[in-house]
């Protein structure tokens, strides 16, 4: 039950207990226990909405930085990694495999914001070998979802 | 003379779809939440478009050989070997057509002498009794019932033989009752077929939307029946592909070829465009019916339960995306139901005799539409059955 709670959610995280619970044969009690367990475990990070940035008027700046880092006996890339992740200018991090270590997501209200947190934070931090930095241009698609969405298929209302 | 004389008598005496009529309707009006469509509410999944796309681009724009491309019918063949554990000849024995309702036509046209008796199962696909009818054959309808969630029994079957009997017709799951039959009752089933000596038109197109774990039980994999049996499929359905008009048959050879006549001289070949999509959806869309096919079950699930609320009885179809409530005990008619509702909540569901006339007293509502307008579509249901049930009472 749960993945199949957590894949109604991963695409509806507005859903209704009592339209989730409909949908999977049980009550709206038991969805709402079975959601409670999964936010207490932490499978269930949290909730946020998807936006279309540009019309949304957002003027933050995205960027995604390509970082190398030096790994550390014992703990690998994990005590950097998440010396990184701390800041809020940072929306995601991932280690990668390939040429560099961190893919670093980060936020910023314009190009020079971005610009001081690399050279004076990111960079600085002992351990940090290079890091490259690549602007967003445009979204096309985000979280699975298509920025920019033509009109219905046009289904003919009946059928046979 | 009227230029309407000249209309062939046994084309005529096809009475108009019952569905037309309430197709017109619904188009004249605006914003209408539709559950009657019979199709997919999912766009055909990229990789297949993309498959599409990719012919045109490499100038793949000719006719094909007549039963398809080549590629196809092995990709066919592959995929009934895979899945029912029946081996056809990919050169001899597969013929792709256009759409599953083609096979049904030229299948038909390639086994009836006139006067010939078909029996179907009804309520049932709008098309098999006309279809049955334009090849000089004689409808016979077996109705199903209810109370076996519209399954087919063989007894009822074995009502309905007579010396003339020369073709069953199967559609499991079946549009638009949701019905699935058990391997036991096929097994019964195959029996008569040998004994009276069917032949068994199969339209499974239904047969990958199946729920809660149901295996779907193909009539063609019982011993000795596939060398009495054509069996349809298509892309549509289970690929979200209707529009691609991608079907296909299968059966022994000398079926084929005699469909193949019919086939090569009223269509020639079905798109090549198409069909190219169809090869990447067969060998390749196995995840692609497993996301819709698990969306459907969640819809599924939701609808019922809504129904059930409403006082509305309906099993919970274990395969197609259908469901089939019925709706006589609000003292109206299938035809008046769906056309109040559409009329005062502008929600739109199939009257059940436009499958038959076993079909009054049930209406045909589709889940293969969001549930965002699922949900929507039964709360204006719920609106409109408390209507009734006020205007009841104050008659009373």
């Amino acid at each position: 039950m749960d993945s199949k709670l957590l894949n109604i959610l991963a695409a509806d995280a507005h859903a209704s207990k009592d339209d989730i619970a409909r949908q999977l044969g049980t009550t709206a009690e038991i969805v709402g226990e079975r959601i409670a367990a999964l936010e207490a475990d932490g499978i269930i990070l949290g909730y946020q909405a998807i936006l279309d940035e540009e019309r949304a008027n957002s003027k933050n700046v995205t960027a995604v930085i390509e970082v190398r880092i030096t790994p550390e006996r014992g703990g690998g890339f994990n005590r950097l990694a998440g010396r990184i992740s701390q800041f809020d200018q940072v929306k995601s991090c991932y280690l990668m495999s390939g040429g560099y270590d961190l893919a670093v997501v980060v936020e910023g209200t314009d190009l020079r914001e971005i610009a001081m947190f690399v050279t004076e934070k990111l960079a600085t931090i002992e351990g940090v070998l290079s890091t490259a930095t690549s602007f967003r241009l445009k979204t096309y698609k985000s979280n699975g979802i298509l920025a920019h969405v033509d009109a219905p298929s046009g289904r003919l209302a009946v059928a046979p | 003379m009227p230029i309407s004389d000249h209309i062939a008598h046994h084309v005529r005496d096809i009475p108009k779809s019952g569905i037309r009529d309430f197709f017109e309707l619904v188009q004249s009006m605006k914003d209408v939440i539709s559950l009657g469509v019979g199709e997919p509410d999912f766009v055909t999944p990229w990789h297949i478009r993309e498959a599409a796309i990719f012919a045109l681009e490499k100038g793949r724009t000719t006719y094909t050989s007549n039963l398809g491309l080549p590629k196809l019918r092995q990709a066919v063949s592959k995929w009934t070997a895979d899945r029912f554990g029946v081996e056809y000849n990919p050169i001899t024995e597969v013929l792709v057509s256009v759409g599953a309702s083609e096979a049904i036509d030229i299948a038909l046209r390639a086994l009836l002498n006139p006067g010939d008796e078909v029996i179907y199962h009804e309520p049932c696909y709008v098309s098999y009794s006309p279809s049955i009818a334009l090849a000089f054959g004689v409808p016979v309808a077996v109705s199903t019932k209810a109370e076996d969630n519209f399954s087919l029994t063989a007894a009822a079957v074995a009502e309905k033989i007579t010396p003339r009997s020369k073709v069953l017709m199967l559609n499991f799951p079946t549009n638009p009752t949701g019905a699935t039959q058990t391997k036991e009752e096929l097994v019964k089933i195959a029996a008569l077929c040998e004994k009276h000596n069917l032949v068994v038109l199969t339209d499974e197109i239904y047969s990958e939307l199946t729920f809660d774990g149901a295996e779907h039980h193909s009539i063609v994999s019982l011993p000795g029946m596939r060398e009495r049996t054509i069996f349809l499929h298509g892309c549509s359905k289970s690929f979200a592909m209707t529009g691609f008009r991608i079907g296909y048959a299968c059966a022994p050879a000398a079926l084929i070829e005699a469909m193949m006549k019919v086939h090569q001289y009223a269509i020639m070949c079905a798109s090549i465009i198409a069909q190219e999509a169809a090869i990447e959806a067969l060998e390749n869309g196995a995840a692609s019916v497993k996301m819709m096919r698990d969306q459907y079950e969640l819809r599924r699930n939701f609808i019922v339960s809504r129904c059930h609320d409403l006082g509305l009885p309906c099993h919970s179809p274990k395969g197609s995306f259908y469901i089939f409530p019925r709706i006589d005990h609000l003292g109206i008619s299938s035809h008046e139901f769906s056309l109040g509702l559409l009329q005062t909540q502008n929600v739109a569901v199939v009257p059940g005799p436009a499958f038959g006339p076993s079909g009054e007293g049930f209406v045909r509502c589709c889940f293969a539409t969001n549930l965002d307008q699922i949900k929507i579509a039964m709360d204006r249901m719920e609106t409109f059955i408390g209507t009734l049930s006020v205007t009841g009472r104050a008659a009373a």
